[in-house]
């Protein structure tokens, strides 16, 4: 039997590189072995991700991309569909999670080093990513058509307006309409179940295959292929594959657990997730008393509203997502990880997070004298986190990084 | 201290101001698991909204089978207009007309407990009163101006409200209202017509997801499962692990 399987696996190989790819990327693919449990929102993202395409194409199988029916159709599924609410509340709660474990995701990256040299591009693809799944995030927000969904769109569309002259003609070829219609819905379907799907994949792999050309990096920064066997394995890595294959289960199953908590117990999550108002169906005649993008987008919608000219607003709000992709340039630091650098860098990042929380809170709330002056506070604190980087960050860094992993 | 709670207040408390009306919520307690109460609910609620409002995403046969209702009792005392027992809870007041009677076309209600929540709907219902200001000489404390008569009047009778002088930051005084208080008792007592709203909200609530049970009901069970999983997963990362230092 098991000789069977190897000469099939044989023919394979002589054909296709089925061996060679599952030890370049798993089996001999070789991992820092001090990955602690921030490492787990990689995998956890690819998680969504499938989960978000498989209920993705069952949810299209009954919605209607058509003004006059997407948002029955979208009750359809969840009354008279088999298991059609467990399917959507999968998929919405999906998005969210989407966004939580990428937003952690890029924390990690973020305070281990893992977007300094060599592995700019795995920083760069992954921002891309992220910029896509904004995107498809917000097209896909379109699909329910309710009174949120329609303002929403309404709101983020007419931003590009406030560019000087081809604004407006920009807004009215993105929605192929002069306001937000079923040209727009079925413009922003295709992109949303076709087009970035597809780009999300080719990024993914992108990203993931220029991890594996330099390597994982972990949490003490340090680069384990500088000390190698005389095989070429280096002395502190494990095969990704089984050991943190196993060990990304365990993530998977915690993940899970709180994910099938939210959809089976929350799954508006208190309007975060799924918002009141978009059990309204759209009305073009009337505006909410309040809109307000999803929980994910509201730091940079904060931002946008901290600025008193539209047009310096829309600047400002592109701004703080290209500092993003600055970020492997900007920092000066010798030393990778949080733990060996200075103090000014640590208190920069704590100030960082504090700010960016905050701007998500005020892009909730509805206007205010108030809310305004501390998203402008953040705004400056966000910004300045990322352009004074190249003249804080290498003050005070630990002399002395260790040159392995230390055993414990 | 007051500027502080002001601006705490300001802060924290938008919904509660978007909402338009400044009245405290009160608590509708939901049961879902009540069916009883979900039948005494939607029995208040083809009789007293069914006219004006659709609930068109709810089918007669769904809810049947949900509240545990045969179809010969749901086509002989919950259908009243010639539907068939699949179909959604329509009306034939068309939305031309209806703008013309009420100023606004009535909104459909399946979803109406999820976009303003059980508890907003409970209060709503409870919180009309004599203004003969208006239209259909009725205002309501929780939102001002709406098109609505009373129609639960018979059930409840008519309230007035009882008005307060409150100081505003700029020491000005506003009229708020205080309580609402009967004035012409209708044909239930304070207490059975607060059970009877509890029972129409609690069926509103669930018509605007007729699977919150179905999956409130699944859930602990794919809950344990995934605790197994994560178990048996635990033991085989430490199995696994076990050389690695």
């Amino acid at each position: 039997m098991s000789s069977m399987l190897k000469n099939a696996l044989g023919w394979m190989d002589d054909r296709f590189p089925l061996s060679k790819v599952w030890n370049e990327h798993l089996a001999e693919y070789y991992a820092p072995k001090n990955f602690n449990w921030m490492y787990y929102f990689g995998s956890l993202a690819m998680l969504v991700l499938v989960n978000q395409i498989i209920t993705g194409i069952f949810l299209t199988i009954n919605y209607k991309p058509d003004a006059k029916l997407a948002f029955d159709s979208v009750e359809y599924i969840m009354r008279d569909v088999e298991w059609g609410w467990l399917i959507r509340y999968m998929h919405s709660t999906g998005a969210s999670a989407f966004f939580v474990v990428v937003y952690l995701h890029m924390f990690r990256g973020l305070v281990y080093g893992s977007f300094k040299k060599p592995r700019e591009l795995v920083w760069t693809f992954g921002m891309i990513i992220y910029v896509a799944l904004m995107a498809e995030a917000f097209m896909g927000y379109l699909l329910p058509w309710g009174q949120m969904s329609y303002w929403g769109a309404q709101v983020i569309v007419s931003l590009f307006g406030a560019i000087p002259y081809v604004g407006e003609d920009l807004a009215l070829w993105l929605r192929g309409d002069y306001v937000i219609s079923d040209a727009t819905l079925n413009r922003f379907f295709a992109f949303h179940v076709i087009a970035i799907p597809l780009v999300l994949v080719i990024l993914v792999f992108m990203h993931i295959v220029a991890l594996h050309a330099v390597g994982s990096n972990n949490p003490e920064g340090i680069e384990i292929k500088k000390h190698k066997d005389d095989k070429g394995v280096p002395l502190d890595g494990i095969p990704f594959h089984p050991y943190y294959s196993v060990k990304d289960l365990v993530g998977v199953a915690v993940f899970l657990f709180i994910f099938a908590l939210i959809i089976f117990y929350m799954p508006e999550m208190g309007g975060y997730f799924l918002e009141h108002a978009n059990f309204v169906p759209a009305d073009p005649l009337k505006t909410p008393e309040h809109i307000a993008p999803v929980w994910y987008f509201t730091p940079f919608y904060a931002v946008l509203r901290a600025v008193p000219d539209k047009f310096l607003g829309v600047v400002a709000m592109a701004g703080a997502i290209i500092v993003l992709f600055l970020l492997p340039w900007l920092d000066r630091g010798v030393n990778k990880s949080i733990r060996y650098r200075g103090p000014v860098f640590k208190a920069a990042i704590v100030a960082f997070c504090i700010s960016f929380i905050g701007l998500g809170y005020f892009g909730m709330q509805p206007v205010t004298a108030v809310g305004t002056w501390f998203s402008r506070f953040f705004s400056l604190i966000y910004f300045a986190f990322f352009l004074l980087m190249p003249f804080y960050s290498n003050i005070g860094q630990d002399k002395y990084v260790p040159e392995r992993v230390e055993e414990k | 201290m007051k500027k502080l709670s002001m601006v705490l207040l300001v802060l924290f408390s938008s919904q509660l101001f978007a909402a338009g009306g400044h009245i405290e919520l009160q608590s509708a307690r939901i049961d879902l698991d009540n069916k009883a109460s979900l039948q005494r609910g939607a029995k208040y609620f083809v009789n007293y909204c069914l006219s004006c409002h659709s609930a068109k995403q709810l089918r007669y046969s769904r809810m049947g089978t949900d509240l545990g209702i045969s179809p010969e009792l749901v086509e002989l005392n919950l259908m009243f207009t010639g539907e068939k027992i699949f179909d959604g809870m329509t009306i034939s007041m068309r939305p031309k007309d209806a703008e013309k009677w009420f100023g606004v076309n009535p909104p459909d209600l399946s979803l109406i407990a999820r976009s303003r929540g059980s508890d907003w709907l409970y209060t709503y219902l409870k919180s009309f009163y004599i203004d003969e200001s208006r239209p259909f000489g009725v205002d309501n404390a929780l939102f001002p101006k709406v098109g609505m008569p009373h129609v639960l009047a018979d059930l409840q009778g008519m309230q007035k409200a009882v008005y307060k002088d409150v100081e505003l930051e700029d020491g000005s005084i506003r009229k708020v209202i205080e309580r609402l208080e009967i004035v012409e008792p209708g044909r239930m007592n304070e207490k059975e017509f607060d059970k009877a709203m509890n029972d129409l909200v609690n069926f509103m609530t669930y018509m605007g997801e007729p699977a919150k049970l179905e999956r409130q009901r699944l859930g602990w069970k794919v809950l344990m499962f995934i605790l197994v999983m994560l178990g048996i997963f635990y033991f085989l990362k430490k199995e696994y692990w076990k050389d690695i230092h």
